[in-house]
């Protein structure tokens, strides 16, 4: 026993010496970092924080390339953080940023940062800019506080496309977090993309509740393969476990938030991505320009789709054939010049109801899109989860 | 006092503070890797999470709903129960507080707060009273139906968050209905720290003083020390467990209910933030200890808290505080294999008599068993 001790204690101090000695060789080569004195030096703070890993592939992978862009821009210093929860670590976070690393700017860009988190912070550092991503400014919030979302359901639509294009058994497959209006917009514009080529194509949607559930969307693609769906996408913070098993079941698949490419070398069609890097850089264009939110020279609500570079399709796949990029392509035009509208009557939901009536035409930026409670005829499944 | 008890008290000391000074170095190594000085990462630690009022602040915020959810696993383990449903205790506390925020939204806040603060502690303690039921009754291991509950108690919550107390107006985050603002908990005067860590505090000294100062928190500790001569002496074991279970859940469903009134002001799925998880880590390191629970969660707190300096200024991943996290933890429980051990070495070294540490060894063993 003491035999073993002593062991360990001269484990201890060798310990204590590798770390001395690597603590001399960092001091003797004098590049300990010294990042907080340089910020003073650039003049525009740009602080982004993430609910997850910046390497997932998804969501946070999304956003963090277009923070990258950003330190493209001269004067601009970006400080991040990633695996933040929606806790009061958030306002944290914020607020050491705003202190100790003087950000002026700041896209924390989970949902569940805005209320209270954002909307709290805000007012005690009127100085600061917050833009928050999901859309979910409202009127009577702080004037410093700014809301920016994309339509990629225009994404969905042409991916849509080319993946009805290239299913064989005609069944479509869609692993989705909760049955929020956002989400369904984008299960019915890839459905009713999916539909426009190829009218006999289903859909099946399979929700898992929440947002980052691996094990959840794993058991999902299996049975949705089994069922003989060949062709699947998803709205979930993380693709990769979907992309990875669906290349796994030889199934073709369509990312989501970012290029999933090299996780699906063979079965990736094309997928719906956002495009932060020319988001995040017009909005730092105009702050250094000197517009700002609480001068109403950069608007509170700012939102696009294809046409105005928030959203893009990734490159597309070996899988996909001439004529299904000869129709996506013909599809990409029409949405980017608007004269494609995809929610126009008469339309109906799976149950057989009207949902628009006929004549009725609901552009992107139609309120009643942001509201959507239903899914469109040929998706199987219900919005009871 | 003998020499043996002495060297054991100081055992008690000395052990947590080595293994966290084994998990900084290792640690260090862990930095090193990364192209880092070790120190200067340990500086800004520090300096992120005790080094000034302002950061100790964020350490306090983190460390609240620790202590409560730590106070989950202490309370039952007196009886022996390993309880690991903290998440779920918290959430259902949690959720039973929204319910009853909701409906009291017009009563005068003080009473309205108290009834808040009450179905918090009724659904929690109620939660881990179920588990202690189920172990006593019919003999349902209580760390599987624990974890098992924390999954029910997330699907609860979603299910109620977005159903029957859904507000209408949030459409793409899902939430319940807000609190009414006046009875939301505020701030401590002059921080930014809630009454979370009052909360906190006050029930990990209560818990101490339930636990070793009460007849009840005695025959709970004989239950735990051993069932059966418990039972031969008459103490009714299973309303101990489910009473200690009901005690451990109430602290967890008040920290739900904490994060519901003095952070989210409403419930929805950013409850869920790991702290009932957190809460058992900090119960083991304390040893079941509610008074270094304490002190465990500012260390977890600090440990939290510090994340985002070695993000921001170190430039090292996101998982780092969890690794650090992961070291503290490794350490301090592989430590708990040398109580006992000091008191061997003690002869061995001052006298260097074969036959004296021969009874040495036989002394350590009885105080281990005592």
């Amino acid at each position: 026993m003491s035999a073993r001790l002593s062991l360990s204690r001269r484990i201890v101090l060798r310990g204590m010496l590798a770390a001395g000695s690597l603590g001399l060789v960092k001091a003797v080569s004098g590049c300990s970092p010294t990042r907080i004195a340089s910020n003073a030096e650039k003049n525009l703070v740009v602080g982004f924080i993430y609910v997850g890993p910046k390497d997932d592939y998804g969501y946070n992978q999304a956003h963090a390339i277009g923070a990258a862009a950003l330190s493209k821009i001269a004067g601009v210093k970006v400080v991040e953080e990633a695996s933040v929860p929606e806790t009061t670590a958030v306002v944290e976070t914020m607020r050491n940023m705003i202190e100790q690393d003087k950000a002026t700017l700041l896209f924390p860009t989970s949902f569940g940062y805005y209320d209270p988190h954002i909307l709290k912070l805000a007012k005690e550092y009127p100085d600061v800019q917050f833009l928050h991503c999901g859309g979910l400014y409202q009127s009577g919030h702080p004037e410093n506080v700014g809301s920016y979302f994309g339509y990629i359901d225009e994404a969905q639509y042409v991916a849509g496309i080319v993946a009805a294009h290239a299913s064989k058994t005609g069944k479509l497959g869609f692993i989705a977090a909760k049955p929020i209006p956002q989400v369904l917009r984008n299960i019915n514009s890839y459905t009713l993309g999916a539909r426009s080529v190829r009218p006999d194509v289903t859909n099946q949607v399979i929700f898992t509740g929440s947002w980052s559930e691996p094990v959840k969307e794993a058991e999902a693609i299996n049975s949705l393969a089994d069922i003989g769906v060949d062709g699947v996408t998803c709205h979930v913070d993380s693709p990769k476990i979907i992309m990875e098993l669906a290349e796994k079941r030889r199934i073709n698949c369509s990312g989501y938030h970012a290029d999933q490419s090299a996780l699906a070398p063979k079965g990736y069609l094309t997928g719906a991505e956002w495009d932060w890097s020319s988001v995040y850089q017009s909005y730092v264009k105009d702050i250094q320009a000197g517009k700002s939110l609480a001068k109403g020279s950069i608007p509170h609500l700012y939102r696009g789709g294809l046409g105005d570079k928030f959203v893009k399709i990734s490159a597309f796949g070996p899988n996909v054939t001439p004529e299904a990029k000869k129709d996506a392509e013909a599809a990409l035009q029409k949405l980017l010049t608007g004269e494609l509208v995809i929610y126009s009557g008469e339309m109906k939901d799976n149950t057989g109801r009207i949902v628009i009536q006929s004549g009725k035409v609901l552009k992107q930026r139609e309120i009643a899109l942001e509201k959507m409670d239903w899914l469109v005829d040929g998706v199987k499944g219900s919005t009871k989860v | 006092m003998d020499l043996n008890h002495v060297v054991d008290r100081i055992e008690r000391f000395l052990l947590p503070l080595l293994s966290i000074g084994l998990a900084l170095i290792l640690f260090g190594f862990f930095c090193g890797f990364q192209g880092l000085n070790p120190f200067d990462v340990y500086a800004s630690i520090y300096s992120a999470a005790f080094g000034h009022w302002s950061s100790f602040q964020n350490t306090l915020l983190r460390a609240a709903p620790l202590m409560l959810c730590s106070l989950c696993t202490i309370l039952p383990a007196q009886t022996g129960l390993i309880v690991i449903g903290n998440e779920g205790a918290l959430v259902v506390g949690a959720l039973c507080a929204t319910g009853v925020g909701i409906y009291a939204h017009t009563f005068v806040p003080f009473i309205a707060q108290l009834l808040i603060a009450l179905a918090g502690c009724l659904g929690g303690g109620l939660w881990i009273g179920l588990i202690g039921l189920m172990r006593a009754m019919r003999g349902v291991n209580e760390t599987i139906s624990g974890l098992l509950l924390n999954y029910v108690a997330i699907a609860l919550l979603n299910f109620f968050v977005e159903g029957p107390i859904r507000d209408p107006a949030s459409l793409n985050n899902p939430a319940s209905f807000p609190l009414a603002e006046s009875h939301l908990l505020g701030n401590l005067p002059g921080m930014r720290v809630h009454l979370g860590i009052v909360a906190g505090l006050v029930a990990c000294l209560l818990s101490a003083g339930l636990i070793y100062k009460t007849p009840l928190g005695f025959a709970a500790r004989v239950t735990g020390g051993n069932y059966r001569a418990a039972q031969i002496v008459g103490l009714s074991v299973n309303r101990l467990m489910i009473t200690f279970g009901f005690f451990g859940g109430a602290a967890a469903g008040l920290a739900g209910m904490i994060e519901v009134a003095a952070v989210h002001g409403r419930a929805n799925d950013d409850l869920v933030a790991g702290y009932g998880y957190g809460g058992v880590l900090v119960a083991f390191v304390a040893r079941q200890n509610p008074l270094a629970a304490i002190f465990v969660s500012v260390l977890v707190g600090g440990i939290l808290a510090s994340g985002g300096i070695l993000q921001r200024v170190h430039d090292l991943p996101d998982s780092t505080v969890l690794v650090f996290q992961g070291l503290v933890f490794i350490c301090v429980l592989w430590s708990d294999s040398f109580y006992g051990k000091l008191n061997s070495l003690i002869p061995q070294f001052i006298q260097r008599n074969r036959h004296l540490k021969f009874n040495s060894l036989h002394a350590s063993e009885d105080v281990s068993h005592g």
